[in-house]
């Protein structure tokens, strides 16, 4: 059985979910890494997804832009619905959804080009620039929205890796952004980044949330009280507990969640 | 919920929370014991033990404080420690106020004592002291043993030692009227118990914090307030 907190009017109440998750299952070969999991990704705010190592999370949050389909011992059952749609329909083009549900990683990737081809890279795949200007107002703003461009505007035509890692993160959530994305997946996205990237970062995500609906996967879980508007718990696969993020917080229904939140052995 | 947190440190300073809250408040009860006691009995030197008990209270509270911000800063507690931290902090606050309440009982013990004044009847403020000694006694027990129902009983005594505190003023408001110079005494006796009756709602505030504590909600309903003496007037 899945608890979910108190959630208040404001917090939750009202918003209403860009993509939903329903009795979703996900194995690898014969072993079972996600168990019957249904979860509301509510539109414009930030949910966190917590819990131990090895718990699913990030298998479950790499459902929701089938990034699971590259390993071929995955197997995922259930419905994920994105705006209404069951994004696991066969006739989903896979490269089109993931431009509308993008992903930034735990690592910095940057491409070995530069910064300015980085950015560009997207929206000359997906056609979405018709002149060379428009490809540069797309990479400008891109920029801008990820907090990058007044720290690299004279320097576009370096290497992307040349950056700080903080600045590589961002330059890869720029190069998520360029897409126009509606939804924007994070796996541990400050895991390797210093106090002051991170907080740079979680900043940007607070910005960006007014455009975007972001998922995030996290171990810290000062990150996904600071960063988030809701909380799912997971724990061997299970979604124990999700909710307002305050209420996770101070005063979550499960022990399971109680143990772990609070670091104590379960 | 594991009594043990992963980190071994961590548990350390939440045992160390517990004990300071604990000394603090039998340190509390023991003090009103004596300052009942002292005025009882008129008994100067008891008196001026309590007054000069109550700088252990103040140093207790600021070692709390500062244990409780270190906990918040370095341990960043969430869910029933965040509320353990935050709640014991305020109800040190209350037990430090019931030490000041204390001190100024004795306070005026030792200048009722010094004057071998008049004091009339004060069974009805032994009674209300006890009461309050009572309820700090379960309120220890309730703090450390996570117990909401019983601070919720705690919390429903308080009215008591308010009714206490209603027929104890009309008892000494109808005492100095039958003798004037009664009144000087009576007066250092009215405001102990006004002490006394300010201690009940601390404990009562302390049990309210126990009860968020260990359910996670405050208690819905306001607390009975049956302290009416702002109303009375004998003509």
């Amino acid at each position: 059985m899945i608890y979910e907190t108190k959630t208040t009017h404001e917090e939750k109440g009202n918003v209403p979910s860009i993509m939903t998750a329903n009795n979703v299952d996900v194995f690898y070969g014969k072993k079972q890494a996600i168990c019957n999991v249904s979860l509301d990704i509510p539109e414009n705010q930030i949910t966190a997804l917590i819990g131990p190592s090895g718990c699913g999370k990030s298998t479950f949050l790499r459902c929701f832009n089938r990034m699971n389909d590259t390993i071929n011992i995955c197997r995922v059952s259930g419905k994920i619905k994105f705006s209404g749609q069951d994004i696991y329909e066969p006739k989903v083009d896979v490269v089109a959804l993931r431009s509308r549900i993008g992903m930034v990683f735990q690592k910095a990737n940057p491409f070995p080009k530069s910064i300015f081809e980085n950015v560009a890279y997207g929206p000359r795949i997906h056609g979405l620039a018709e002149s060379k200007d428009e490809l540069e107002s797309i990479v400008v703003q891109s920029l801008k929205r990820a907090g990058l461009y007044d720290e690299v505007s004279d320097r576009l035509n370096e290497p992307g890796t040349s950056l700080s890692g903080g600045q590589q993160q961002r330059l890869c959530i720029a190069r998520a952004i360029a897409v126009d994305p509606q939804v924007i997946l994070m796996d541990e996205p400050c895991s390797a980044l210093d106090p002051i990237a991170t907080a740079i970062i979680e900043d940007l995500m607070e910005t960006m949330k007014e455009n975007y609906t972001i998922v995030i996967v996290t171990h810290s879980m000062q990150q996904a009280a600071r960063v988030s508007q809701q909380t799912a718990f997971f724990h061997l696969g299970e979604l124990v507990e999700s909710g307002d993020t305050q209420a996770i917080f101070t005063n979550p229904i499960q022990e399971r969640t109680q143990n772990y939140i609070s670091g104590r052995i379960g | 919920m594991s009594e043990d947190h992963i980190v071994t440190s961590f548990d350390n300073d939440m045992s160390e929370l517990e004990s300071l809250f604990e000394e603090m408040g039998s340190i509390v009860l023991s003090q009103l014991k004596d300052a009942t006691r002292a005025l009882r009995k008129e008994d100067r030197n008891l008196a001026k033990k309590v007054v000069r008990g109550d700088k252990q209270l103040n140093e207790l509270e600021r070692e709390l404080n500062d244990l409780a911000i270190k906990i918040l800063a370095l341990r960043q507690p969430f869910a029933l420690d965040l509320r353990y931290v935050l709640t014991t902090l305020k109800s040190a606050g209350y037990f430090e106020r019931m030490g000041d309440l204390t001190r100024n009982m004795a306070q005026r013990t030792r200048t009722i004592a010094k004057a071998e004044a008049e004091i009339g009847p004060i069974e009805t403020l032994i009674r209300m002291s006890e009461l309050v000694q009572g309820m700090t006694e379960d309120i220890l027990k309730a703090h450390k043993s996570r117990d909401s129902e019983l601070a919720k009983i705690v919390r429903d005594q308080d009215e008591k030692v308010d009714m206490a505190h209603n027929s104890l003023f009309r008892e000494l408001l109808t005492y100095m009227m039958e003798d004037t110079s009664n009144i000087p005494a009576c007066m250092h006796v009215l405001f102990i118990a006004k002490n006394i009756e300010r201690m009940g709602d601390n404990v009562a505030d302390i049990a309210q914090e126990i009860i968020y504590m260990t359910t996670g909600e405050w208690p819905d309903s306001k607390r009975i307030k049956g302290d009416k003496t702002s109303k009375i007037i004998l003509s």
